[in-house]
């Protein structure tokens, strides 16, 4: 119960911080209305609605990276964590704590972009529920990435670390360009990482490709599960000492 | 609440924070730990709260080691850090019912309190504002506030007045005097005129040990001083322990 408790203070914190809303919400709108505007000048098909829309979901949620990562570093730097750390909270509830608020937010990403994507033809059908619960699935690892951040760095820190990470995420996802217009090493590499197959499992999700999304939802979720578990133990050590 | 220190050790790497420290604070008792900075004061009240653990030694709450049972412990006691402890973006009244709630209150119950708090540190007027908006000294009312609402037995403030006008230091004090001798009270401070007005005894710590104990009156008889501070320059000058 008491990890709810600490949830929602965690999630009063972020909402109630207009700059988080118009990054974490309004900037992928933003981005869909311009590569949107940009296709229609294009002569080829490489901001096509459908191809564009997975993947400034994903690149969305790497704000969940930030608003998770700023929220655990500031409360670190602040006396704060002290305080609660002087509590009855277990180390459970502190994850569950941090985690849980962001659940909503994302969920709130994927459906304002997707609703945002229908105006410039993106088609929603029976699939893009599958695609949801898909999303939400990945959205897990960038809120990892967030709690790894902030238990390691300051908030100021995180903020620094976060251009890169955003930078990171974009171009070694398949966002912006698919990885074949490239491949060699660079497709390689991004493959070895966990962002081209969130791109990929969303794209399978949305085109109703059940047994093509298997594969990358495996892979994001093998990196969630280290990321967190590396996040938590470095959390633990961090309550102790 | 009784809390015993005894032989309690404290080293990181190779340099003695807090060297072998026994102490006894009555039920009730408002206690003030003093010392030059980096004396070990802090790293003592982190131990005290479970927010460290000591390298040797232990400490006891009624006769009951803490480390053995800390969830337990930290249920009974709470503690205002040195910086301002509150959440930002939440309001005065969601801070507290927040604090309350983590230490298992219901809704009805942090409400309550909540309330009860406000107007015993003057916040009513300022429930609904967020906490960043407050002055300094509101702040830090809400972050003593945040410790007393969940009834602990034993509480620490660590440097509750540091950086605050004249004014609201004093105003703190009315307030901190008005719960005295219902909660045990653990303080640190440099202030000595704060220790001479609130505390019943006190320990003055240097280089990690405890080098006098007692009432002001009796340090002053015992290190035949004038002045807390002349005492307090005196046995912070000397390295050898003297209780």
């Amino acid at each position: 119960m008491s990890s709810l408790h600490f949830a929602s203070r965690n999630q009063k914190e972020i909402i109630r911080d207009p700059l988080s809303l118009v990054f974490g919400f309004g900037f992928p709108i933003v981005l869909l209305f311009l590569f949107s505007i940009m296709q229609q000048n294009m002569p080829y098909d490489l901001f096509q609605i459908n191809k564009l829309t997975p993947g400034i979901i994903i690149f969305s949620f790497s704000f969940l990276t930030l608003f998770s990562g700023m929220l655990l570093g500031k409360d670190r730097g602040s006396s704060f964590l002290m305080r609660l750390f002087a509590s009855p909270l277990s180390a459970r509830d502190y994850i569950v704590g941090y985690f849980l608020p962001m659940i909503p937010i994302a969920l709130l990403q994927i459906v304002i972009c997707i609703i945002a994507a229908s105006f410039f033809g993106f088609s929603i059908d029976i699939n893009s529920l599958l695609a949801i619960i898909v999303l939400l699935i990945i959205s897990f690892l960038f809120i990892s990435f967030g709690l790894l951040f902030g238990t390691l760095f300051t908030d100021k820190q995180v903020g620094g670390i976060f251009a890169l990470f955003v930078n990171l995420t974009a171009f070694l996802s398949g966002i912006w360009f698919s990885l074949d217009l490239v491949g060699g090493t660079f497709k390689t590499i991004c493959y070895l990482l966990p962002f081209a197959h969130a791109v990929d499992a969303t794209k399978a999700a949305f085109s109703g490709n059940v047994s093509g999304l298997w594969g990358s939802l495996s892979v994001v979720v093998g990196y969630t599960v280290i990321i967190m578990r590396i996040a938590i133990v470095i959390f633990r050590r961090r309550m102790q000492s | 609440m009784t809390i015993e220190l005894n032989e309690l050790t404290k080293s990181f790497g190779g340099r003695l924070v807090v060297d072998h420290l026994s102490l006894k604070i009555e039920k009730g008792e408002f206690f003030a730990l003093l010392g030059s900075n980096g004396a070990g004061k802090t790293t003592t009240i982190k131990m005290m709260s479970g927010l460290q653990t000591p390298t040797s030694g232990d400490i006891k709450i009624d006769g009951q080691s803490i480390l053995s049972n800390l969830q337990v412990a930290k249920q009974m006691m709470n503690i205002s850090p040195q910086e301002t402890a509150i959440t930002p973006n939440l309001t005065v009244m969601e801070n507290l019912e927040f604090t309350a709630k983590i230490y298992g209150c219901n809704t009805k119950e942090a409400v309550s309190r909540a309330h009860d708090m406000m107007a015993k540190f003057r916040l009513t007027d300022r429930a609904k504002a967020k906490a960043k908006t407050l002055s300094g000294g509101l702040q830090r009312r809400l972050s003593i506030a945040m410790a007393m609402i969940t009834n602990p037995q034993i509480v620490f403030l660590d440097e509750p007045t540091l950086g605050l006008d004249v004014r609201t230091r004093r105003d703190l004090w009315n307030i901190l005097l008005e719960l005295k001798g219902q909660i045990t009270m653990i303080l640190t401070t440099h202030y000595l005129d704060e220790v001479e007005a609130l505390a019943d005894r006190v320990g003055i710590m240097h280089q990690g040990k405890l080098c006098a104990l007692g009432t002001v009156l009796e340090l002053k008889e015992n290190f035949n001083k004038n002045s807390l501070e002349d005492v307090f320059i005196y046995v912070t000058e000397e390295t050898e322990v003297l209780v």
